[in-house]
């Protein structure tokens, strides 16, 4: 710790930082533009002047940058001394030169963090006569909108989208007042974490382009906490609502899990919530019902009629909903709703996290790590989120360097200036190449059974007691001892892997290697299929194929799927057979999908963004998402419909029913600690500037409704409540005195990108003990079949998850259908990129035609295919199929599988 | 010996294109090396260029020496060093190093060889201004030549110590010229300047320790190593040791530039050598060291050149070559010349020069056409402090705001005059 | 037979003269600078074509490469006229008429500065001081010195 004096008083800071970061750590308002919590300090905006005095004598001090001071006991400094006031709003007025007023037609309008500084510094009146410099704009892609005339040059945009994110296609342009922040040519931003830029441009340059589409100001939207339900990590989010649609998606900080950014799929993948794919109705044999009333009492006379009754869980419905579901129709009747490899799979990972005795580290812990070996995971399109802070985890070696060099870790540019010289290593095995390959220090392509082999040479190696695959070559073995060493040198090494190769051999060897591993603080983490795949696993049940066999046997005839369309877990016969013999099947979901199709009652479900649930992420981390906005009757939660269907229910609302399922489930039993204590005066979700209230229902009846009641959450729905006593866990949306935009977190902070005041969000359920024995099971490696290709699914941000493909923007990003095939197989098979295939699937009597993209980097004999895209839908991984040359002139036949 | 006394320029002759590798050893060329590499370790250099003085010739003026020995040499393992050579001459009003390089490139040679040995830097480049054509081609010749003659390349002379040069032309940019702007352009980068700390003998060239001296700085280098430290100091006049390449330019009677001792008064560059005003011109002041130094008045003629006599005076020594203004040109639209060209120059990086360099263009051509207000000066004035020194994120903006925040005090009337009698410059001429 | 000149790659010329200046530097990117001078050189200037070919080959992005190319105040991201004149406008060239000379060579050629003329045979483009002060004013055409000019700038720097 070091002591400093502000203007006069003294403080207590943090050695060894910044001196802008410690001001914003205390509460003091001192302006910034370029500095950034996640990215540090280059100096470049000027903004954050203050004076500096060399001692006690000293009266006039000099003006210096607080962003690149660093802070050391007994400095003396003012941010109110007159010099420092005058630069500061003087710097604006420059920023403000070329700035257009077209505030109130900008969607960053209110929200504005280049307008709060402006207030801030004092800067109002303006002396430039000249005239603006103008940019013409480029198209960027369906999520971002460019309007570059209001850029302040603050270089942002560009140190996040590079430097942080690894991106390539956007940069900074042109010179003097003339810089230009954007692409070498309009399209669309390849980069995963494009919507960031939304939120890390200190004003307007770059919006929101499906928000803007349908666009509310901040003030008017009415918000609450939620946590993203697109992928397992959790990611934290604000969504926001206005006139019963959900408008957007913007980041919530979580000290420990995504800090503050999140990746496009999460941003921009709510588009479902809006879809025209939502049942709004219940539907009873295909009939629309007009109120919740009547299909609840169909559903109940399904149930007392019922022979014999099963419930199918879902890994993206909530655990409370799972739980009613489980507590409806039993626990023997109760089905986790999985693919039979998928089952396998968690239930393994379940059984390491919990009881193989290593840590499971939070995305933040994954950023300290100083050697990482992914095992068998694409990250940035199964875990997006994931992969941006592995690329920062390479950074590692170079923050070691640095201060060898005294170079202080925030002083960002200088950092970065010794990149070329060390990194610490990241080393990927997967099934092609992937997005994070530009940062990896070696790669290994294979197929899943190549990559697990490798994993448990890489075990052997660290420790001779972990099984040795037999028949490895001399690359491998190579490759297998070198990855070996790195870990074994690391200090905090971390073993990624997942669910993606559907191979259990994978998840078992990246036990094998974590054990092995001689380090103390070693990290081992899976990055699993859904929002809820391991609280659904904590919860509990059988496999679906049991579920089917207790239709055929006939000791069950109805049905209750939860929020899951099956015909993603097993084959469409499969699941054709196991629908059409069930008597009853009640269906409760919130979009048209193949299994509401086959519903003789369709119960239509809120989304995330219409009610309460909790989720558990991949690390164990229990986690509660709040409505939004209020569900439209007839749509209920999810456990909403099950609690009301039950002819006693022992819970009415949604705290009784998390607290049962904690009581009723012992590994579930953390989450009794939220719901948060009651909260009175209730949190309101809108802001203290909502507009419209009383004339936004105006269309309908001139009478102001009275605002609905929320009996399950702390929230209300309404601008009355409380908001000081709030702990910024539960705060709906970051909003301090003169900090309109999202900066005004450095509010909420213990310091600046520390832990959000009374704590970060979650109950961690999973504390790492015990061990388990070597996993053993070592596949024979892979050979390729004359004339036949083994499909692998290879996992996509946008098309991959089930919700968001039906968010248009998200949909736009689709990558063209095609398969990925290597070099030789392309030889042998006689086509060349951009030549069709067909596929002959023996399950499948239907072929598909579709093009082929050859990739040096796929292994041979596997057929690469993108996961979710309509054409591969029911091609499950590991399909046999054979693939023939397809003519010039065959019509395409594709469009009838999509 | 005559020479002795203007060793920059002793092998430069009327009649002679350049001195080649033959005409530069005549006068004792390499001979400095030699020892060096007989007999002085690396740090020996180092002390014997601190010794002698030497100061930066780039503008600045720090102590070649001290650089030098802020490199560590000794870590072990040992990693690579670079000294790269500002061969950007780009200051408006300056053109010495041109002379050096185009004339007599093996004296920077055996300058940059010496240097490299000082700081053991295994590779070396020379960042020369694509215009210099002429230079690039004498300088690729000279270095073929000491790469025969092994003064260059590998085990030069027979000894432990190897070094290659490496010439990399620019593509433009005045920026370039700043220290850290120029190893971002030689990275292949953009050249906005870095932060400092750390600097370039830390972390410069690839995070490298590097170290960046100017042509003229180098030249000096050789004649010290073989005449030694005492009769180095002995050339200057005053404080400052050595001769220095001193020009002026502008509506003098014979433009040029001079070897002179450091120390040599104004008044005897611009009257003895460049031999006076045009006829018909008088002196009204003049820019002593390039376009970002303050303007000084003919009541300063008598300011030795040397760093601290000028920065005394209320300018810097700068390049040391003069820019003169005579009574018929417009301090006002020099200075707005000037100020167009920071401003275009601005890398763009921070705001104070991206922004307020223009602004400043904006209101000086605002007053010569005529649309001046008598607020915009005390903007101007303003604009002079917010963009001085340590404001801004290096020094072009500072260097900028010198001619401007002495035009201001010293030919105020002509800003008025603009302002309150003519209206329009058409409407005065 | 003569390969049809495409721009969409690099000649066998430019990319031998590119991996030339490869060994120089500790990372291929460094040369990016050095490639578009050359491509420039081969064609004149460096067109979206030639900026593509070039980002590809020295495997950088090309918007990483166009914040290079605009930068660098002689990289041509326009096309020029086979001969390009710089005249400079710096304040020792200022303070002896080089704006007017510029005006009249600019009248003369019918060009604003920055245009090609039209037959494509010059472009005048400003150029900062070229560091021959005392031999002011002065230009360069094709990278050569033309100093002490006088109101004949016609005749002498086209000879015309």
């Amino acid at each position: 710790m070091a002591t400093i004096e502000v203007d006069g008083r003294t403080y207590e800071v943090q050695d060894g930082s910044n001196l802008l970061a410690e001001c914003l750590s205390l509460g003091l308002d001192l302006p910034y533009f370029c500095w950034h919590p996640a990215m540090g300090s280059v100096g470049a905006c000027r903004q954050c002047a203050v004076i500096q005095y060399k001692d006690a004598e000293d009266t006039r001090g000099r003006l210096v940058m607080a962003c690149i001071t660093p802070v050391a006991d007994n400095l003396r400094i003012s941010l109110n001394a007159d010099v420092a006031r005058q630069f500061r709003a003087d710097n604006i007025e420059l920023l403000m030169i070329n700035h257009p007023h077209d505030c109130p037609v900008c969607e960053e309008g209110g929200e504005c963090h280049l307008q709060d500084m402006t207030l801030m510094t004092g800067h109002t009146s303006r002396r430039y006569r000249g005239r603006k410099r103008t940019h013409r704009n480029q198209y960027l892609g369906p999520f971002v909108n460019h309007e570059m005339n209001r850029c302040i040059a603050c270089y942002r945009c560009v140190r996040f989208y590079n430097d942080y994110a690894g991106g390539a296609d956007l940069e900074v342009l042109g010179i003097h007042n003339n810089v230009y922040f954007g692409r070498h040519e309009d399209g669309t931003l390849e980069s995963e974490f494009s919507g960031n830029l939304v939120e890390v441009c200190p004003t307007g340059v770059f919006t929101d382009k499906p928000f803007s589409d349908r666009y509310t100001r901040k003030w008017d939207l009415q918000t609450a906490p939620s946590v993203c339900v697109h992928c397992s990590l959790g990611c934290n989010t604000t969504p926001g609502e206005r006139y019963g649609e959900l408008r957007r998606i913007v980041n919530r900080y979580h000290g420990d899990v995504n800090g503050y950014f999140l990746c496009d799929r999460g941003r921009f993948g709510y588009g479902f919530v809006n879809s025209d794919l939502r049942g709004r109705f219940p539907r009873i044999e295909r009939q629309p019902v007009a109120v919740a009333g009547t299909a609840i009492e169909h559903f109940r006379t399904q149930i007392r009629s019922a022979k014999g009754i099963i419930g199918i869980g879902s890994p993206r419905a909530s655990l409370e909903a799972n739980f009613t579901l489980r507590e409806l129709v039993g626990e023997t009747n109760f089905f986790l709703g999985l693919d039979e490899t998928e089952h396998d799979l968690l239930e393994s990972i379940l059984g390491i996290l919990a009881n193989g005795g290593i840590h499971t580290p939070t995305l933040r812990e994954t950023e300290q790590a100083d050697a990482v070996l992914i095992l068998g995971e694409d990250v940035t399109h199964s875990a997006p989120r994931l992969a941006l802070s592995l690329r920062q985890s390479v950074r590692n070696a170079t923050f070691d360097l640095a201060r060898q060099l005294k170079i202080p870790r925030w002083l960002d540019a200088a950092v970065r200036q010794l990149e070329g010289q060390v990194q610490s290593p990241l080393f990927i095995a997967s099934v092609h190449a992937t997005r994070l390959h530009d940062s990896a220090a070696e790669t290994f392509h294979g197929s899943p059974e190549a990559i697990a082999r490798l994993g448990f040479a890489i075990a052997h190696s660290l420790n001779p007691e972990s099984p040795l695959p037999s028949g490895l070559d001399e690359a491998e073995e190579a490759l297998a001892a070198l990855i070996a060493g790195r870990l074994r040198e690391a200090k905090r090494p971390l073993i990624v892997s997942g669910t993606s190769c559907a191979s259990l051999a994978v998840v078992q060897a990246a036990y094998n290697i974590a054990r092995a591993l001689p380090a103390q603080n070693k990290g081992l983490l899976y990055a699993l299929p859904e929002a809820n795949s391991l609280g659904l696993t904590m919860i509990g049940g059988r496999r679906l194929k049991d579920a089917f066999a207790r239709v055929q046997d006939g000791s069950a005839d109805t049905m209750v799927i939860l929020e899951n369309d099956l015909y993603r877990r097993a084959p469409a016969p499969q699941i054709d057979a196991f629908l059409d013999a069930a008597r009853h099947v009640a269906v409760i979901d919130h979009l048209e999908n193949p299994t509401t199709a086959k519903a003789g009652l369709l119960l239509p479900a809120a989304t995330f963004a219409e009610s309460e649930g909790t989720l558990v992420n991949n690390e164990g981390r229990a986690q509660c998402y709040f409505p939004v906005y209020p569900a439209q009757e007839p749509i209920l939660a999810g456990w909403e419909w099950l609690i009301r269907v039950m002819d006693n229910p022992r819970w009415h609302h949604f705290r009784d029913l998390t607290s049962a399922c904690a009581a009723a489930i012992p590994a579930l039993a953390g989450i009794e600690r939220f719901p948060a204590e009651e909260h009175l005066p209730k949190i309101p979700r809108q802001p203290h500037r909502y507009s419209g209230r009383t004339a936004m229902h105006a269309d309908v009846s001139v009478i102001e409704p009275p605002p609905p009641q929320d009996c399950e959450t702390p929230f209300a729905f309404s601008m009355e409540g409380d908001t000081v006593h709030v702990p910024p866990a539960l705060l709906p949306v970051v909003w301090a005195p003169g900090w309109n935009s999202n900066q005004a977190i450095n509010k909420f902070q213990d310091e600046v990108a520390g832990p959000l005041r009374s704590g970060n969000p979650g109950i961690r359920l999973i504390q790492a003990s015990g061990m388990l024995p070597w996993f053993d099971r070592i596949p024979p490696a892979f050979v390729p079949e004359r004339g036949f290709w083994r499909i692998v699914r290879l996992p996509n941000i946008f098309a991959g998850e089930e919700l968001s493909a039906h968010s248009a923007p998200v949909a736009e990003r689709f990558p063209d259908a095609c398969v990925f095939v290597n070099p030789e197989d392309a030889e042998t098979l006689a086509v060349s990129n951009g030549d069709s295939v067909e596929i002959r699937y023996e399950l499948e009597l239907s072929s598909l035609r579709i093009p082929v993209r050859i990739d040096s980097t796929m292994p041979a004999g596997l057929l690469g295919i993108t996961a979710g895209l309509p054409p591969f839908r029911h091609l499950p991984n590991g399909a046999r199929v054979a693939l023939i040359k397809a003519g010039p002139e065959a019509p395409a036949k594709t469009g009838e599988n999509q | 010996m005559a020479t002795m006394d203007r060793p920059l320029t002793q092998n430069i002759r009327t009649g002679r294109a350049f001195a080649t590798l033959e005409d530069y050893r005549k006068t004792g060329g390499y001979e400095g090396l030699k020892k060096t590499l007989a007999d002085l370790k690396p740090k020996d250099v180092q002390q014997w260029v601190k010794d002698a003085g030497l100061r930066g010739r780039g503008g600045a003026g720090f102590s070649t020496g001290l650089k030098w020995s802020l490199v560590p040499i000794d870590q072990a393992p040992a990693q690579p060093r670079y000294l790269v050579i500002n061969a950007d001459e780009m200051e408006p009003g300056t053109f010495k190093d041109r002379l050096l390089l185009e004339k007599d490139p093996h004296q920077l040679l055996e300058g940059i060889v010496i240097a490299a040995y000082a700081i053991q830097a295994q590779t070396a480049y020379i960042f020369l201004r694509a215009e210099y054509r002429l230079a690039a081609e004498r300088l690729t010749r000279a270095m073929q030549e000491a790469r025969a003659a092994h003064y260059i390349g590998a085990h030069i002379l027979d000894s432990d110590f190897s070094l290659e040069i490496h010439l990399h032309t620019s593509a433009g940019r005045y920026i370039c010229g700043e220290e850290s702007a120029l190893l971002n352009a030689l990275e292949g980068k953009r050249a906005t300047p870095r932060p400092k700390p750390p600097f370039a003998v830390v972390s410069g060239l690839w995070g490298r320790p590097t170290v960046v001296n100017n042509v003229e700085t180098l030249c000096n280098v050789p004649h010290i190593l073989r005449h030694g430290a005492d009769w180095y100091k002995g050339l200057g006049r005053g404080a400052d040791a050595g001769t220095k390449l001193f020009g002026a330019s502008g509506r003098v009677k014979k433009p040029g530039l001079w070897e002179l001792p450091m120390g040599t008064p104004i008044r005897e560059i611009l009257e003895d050598h460049a031999d006076g005003m045009k006829d018909g011109y008088r002196l009204r002041g003049f820019l002593p060291g390039g376009a970002s130094t303050d303007f000084l008045l003919p009541e300063h003629l008598d300011v030795p050149m040397e760093f601290d006599t000028v920065a005394k005076a209320g300018s810097r020594m700068g390049t040391g070559t003069i820019i003169v203004l005579d009574d018929k040109t417009c301090p006002v639209q020099m200075v707005l010349n000037l100020e167009r060209f920071f401003a275009q120059e601005s890398c763009g990086w921070c705001t104070p020069c991206r922004d307020g360099l223009p602004w400043t263009v904006t209101l000086l051509q605002d007053i010569v056409e005529g649309r001046g207000r008598p607020e915009d000066l005390d903007t101007l004035s303003r604009l002079t402090r917010m963009l001085g020194p340590g404001n801004t994120f290096c020094a072009l903006a500072p260097g900028a705001m010198e001619p401007l925040q002495s035009a201001l005090k010293y030919f105020r009337e002509d800003f008025e005059r603009y302002i309150f009698q003519n209206r329009t410059l058409k409407e005065a001429v | 037979m003569k390969a049809e000149t495409n721009t969409r790659s690099l000649s066998a010329a430019e990319i031998d003269e590119i991996n030339a200046e490869l060994p120089h530097y500790e990372d291929k990117s460094a040369v990016s600078i050095e490639a578009l001078k050359i491509v420039q050189k081969h064609r004149g200037w460096i067109s979206d074509d030639s900026l593509v070919a070039i980002a590809e080959y020295l495997k950088i992005s090309p918007a990483q490469l166009e914040g290079v190319a605009t930068f660098y105040n002689l990289i041509y991201r326009r096309p020029v006229g086979k001969n390009v004149i710089h005249v400079c406008d710096s304040v020792s060239c200022w303070m002896l008429g080089s704006d007017r000379l510029s005006e009249k060579l600019c009248r003369h050629l019918n060009v604003k500065p920055g245009e090609m003329s039209q037959d494509g045979e010059y472009t005048v483009l400003p150029i900062v001081c070229l560091g021959a002060c005392d031999r002011a004013p002065v230009a360069m055409v094709n990278g050569e010195l033309r100093p002490d000019l006088t109101d004949n700038i016609v005749k002498e720097l086209l000879g015309e």
